[in-house]
């Protein structure tokens, strides 16, 4: 971008004798819009977190991933997750084969994808923890949702960090429980998400 | 001033594009660092249970998973209303096995036919991966078996005599989420035979497989032939097992019909005297139950 920003440059220093309203204003939107794509600053990991738990009286059930790939750009406001299910770990290696197998199915259904945007103006400059609303879509076992929540932004040390915390119903995504351990497994499931993510050229 | 027009244009444009694909090619960015980060990832679940029926599959306790395993074999179905279809004359054989690692388990059992004892070990060569990187799974099995029942009239019947080997290679590849095969040559050890008719060593050739009905039922089958020749004083015959495998968390349910009433490799691969076109079916049943025996290591 900076090369199309000098370009530009010279090429109205070149032709001053066209100057008048119309073509100042014209190029101070060029230069604005060009700006402000070459500013577009995109922060991004391959190694965030997400957990999800399930707590019931018979069992507690806690699976996390540290493979969750995340981007979150700033000027457009926009954000997206990705992540393999087979990375999610269980302190039961047999749970872990079922949530596999005949939970998630993620021979067939690899992923669970999040795109989504927030509306909210916010100065990360201050570098305080800033709440957003991101709504988008939520995409799991083959089913695509709306799905809003409220998260969490921060900024440190060059580092953005996005941070939710909601429930899904495992229902809602054609995962079914079988009425033989659905005392085990709760409802409603909590999700953590936490990503570190570093500029990204 | 045309050329400065056409870069106004394009200036304007390019953010405005950049802009309406942004859901999209935010995504796209993700998975495309994703797919330039493939790794081998093993498969899981080639097999429900760490027994196809009778023979090993390559499965096995994950590290730290204890498993106890309640093996039944119920009579002959031709023995008859009388026996109530074989069910009167169970033999059993339970079991513990244990994960040492995720690769290496260990395991001891007992049955209740001429009250044989055996430890067994299992260690995974290869781990199939999903990308077929490496396309099968292979195991190294081997089981040491040692009768205690009591003969009176045979003293001379000493440890050695009493003790028999098995050592298998388990190849299995898992086609696909429903179909699993497995190949299995066998290599059997007896210190002793019947007469002098009898090898000592004994080969025979596995083949099992699974095919899945449901997420959680699969029909498992079974075949372990025994090239003829090697065992001659009695009529003995291969092997054949039909059966399903239900899962339901923590257990698995194996039920089957099998012309075998031994559960282990020297009893069922070469002393199998039973032949299904004579009724000789046995009803059986194994289950399992897992237990977990500490926290599993965080993997990275």
């Amino acid at each position: 971008m900076q090369a199309r920003l000098t370009t530009d440059k010279l090429y109205l220093n070149s032709n001053n004798k066209y100057n008048n309203m119309t073509k100042k204003a014209l190029t101070a939107i060029v230069l604005i819009a060009t700006v402000h794509f070459a500013h577009a600053q995109l922060y991004f990991t391959t190694t965030g977190f997400a957990g999800f738990y399930s707590k019931t009286q018979f069992e507690d059930i806690k699976a996390e991933n540290n493979q969750v790939y995340a981007v979150i750009d700033v000027n457009k406001k926009a954000i997206a997750f990705s992540m393999l299910l087979n990375g999610f770990v269980f302190a039961k290696e047999l749970m872990q084969e079922h949530f596999n197998e005949n939970y998630a199915e993620s021979d067939k259904y690899p992923k669970a994808t999040f795109t989504g945007t927030y509306i909210d103006n916010i100065d990360l400059s201050s570098g305080a923890q800033t709440t957003i609303h991101v709504s988008g879509t939520l995409t799991l076992h083959g089913v695509s949702k709306p799905f809003s929540t409220a998260a969490t932004l921060a900024l440190a040390n060059g580092v953005l960090t996005g941070q939710a915390s909601f429930q899904l119903v495992p229902g809602d995504f054609n995962i079914s429980i079988p009425s033989l351990v659905r005392s085990k497994i709760a409802g409603k499931i909590d999700v953590h998400i936490t990503a570190n993510c570093k500029p990204r050229n | 001033m045309r050329t400065y027009k056409l870069i106004l244009l394009s200036a304007l444009l390019l953010p405005l594009s950049a802009a309406l694909s942004q859901d999209t090619s935010l995504l796209k960015l993700l998975d495309d660092s994703m797919a330039g980060n493939k790794t081998h990832v093993p498969v899981t679940g080639t097999f429900k249970g760490t027994h196809i029926i009778n023979i090993q599959s390559v499965e096995a306790p994950a590290k730290r998973a204890l498993m106890f395993w309640i093996m039944h074999r119920f009579g002959q179905l031709n023995d008859g209303a009388y026996q109530l279809f074989g069910l009167d004359n169970a033999t059993m054989r339970f079991g513990f096995d244990y994960g040492l690692t995720d690769r290496l388990s260990i395991g001891v059992g007992r049955s209740t036919f001429e009250k044989t004892f055996d430890g067994t070990i299992k260690y995974k060569v290869l781990r199939q991966t999903e990308d077929d990187h490496i396309p099968i799974t292979a195991d190294l099995f081997g089981g040491i078996y040692y009768k205690t029942l009591k003969y009176d009239d045979k003293p001379y019947l000493n440890t050695t005599y009493r003790t028999s080997y098995a050592a298998e290679l388990l190849l299995a590849k898992k086609f696909d989420r429903n179909l699993s095969i497995q190949l299995t040559p066998i290599f059997l050890h007896y210190n002793l035979v019947q007469t002098t008719g009898d090898k000592n060593n004994i080969f025979a050739m596995g083949f099992g497989g699974r095919v899945k009905l449901t997420r959680r039922l699969s029909l498992n089958a079974e075949y372990d032939y025994l090239p003829t020749g090697q065992v001659n004083s009695i009529n003995v015959h291969s092997s054949l097992s039909l059966g399903f495998d239900i899962e339901t968390g923590g257990h698995v349910f194996q039920l089957h019909v099998t012309n075998s009433q031994g559960m282990i490799d020297p009893v069922f691969i070469s002393q199998t005297t039973g032949t299904w076109g004579k009724g000789n079916i046995f009803f059986g049943f194994n289950v399992s139950r897992a237990f977990n025996t500490g926290k599993k290591a965080k993997k990275s």
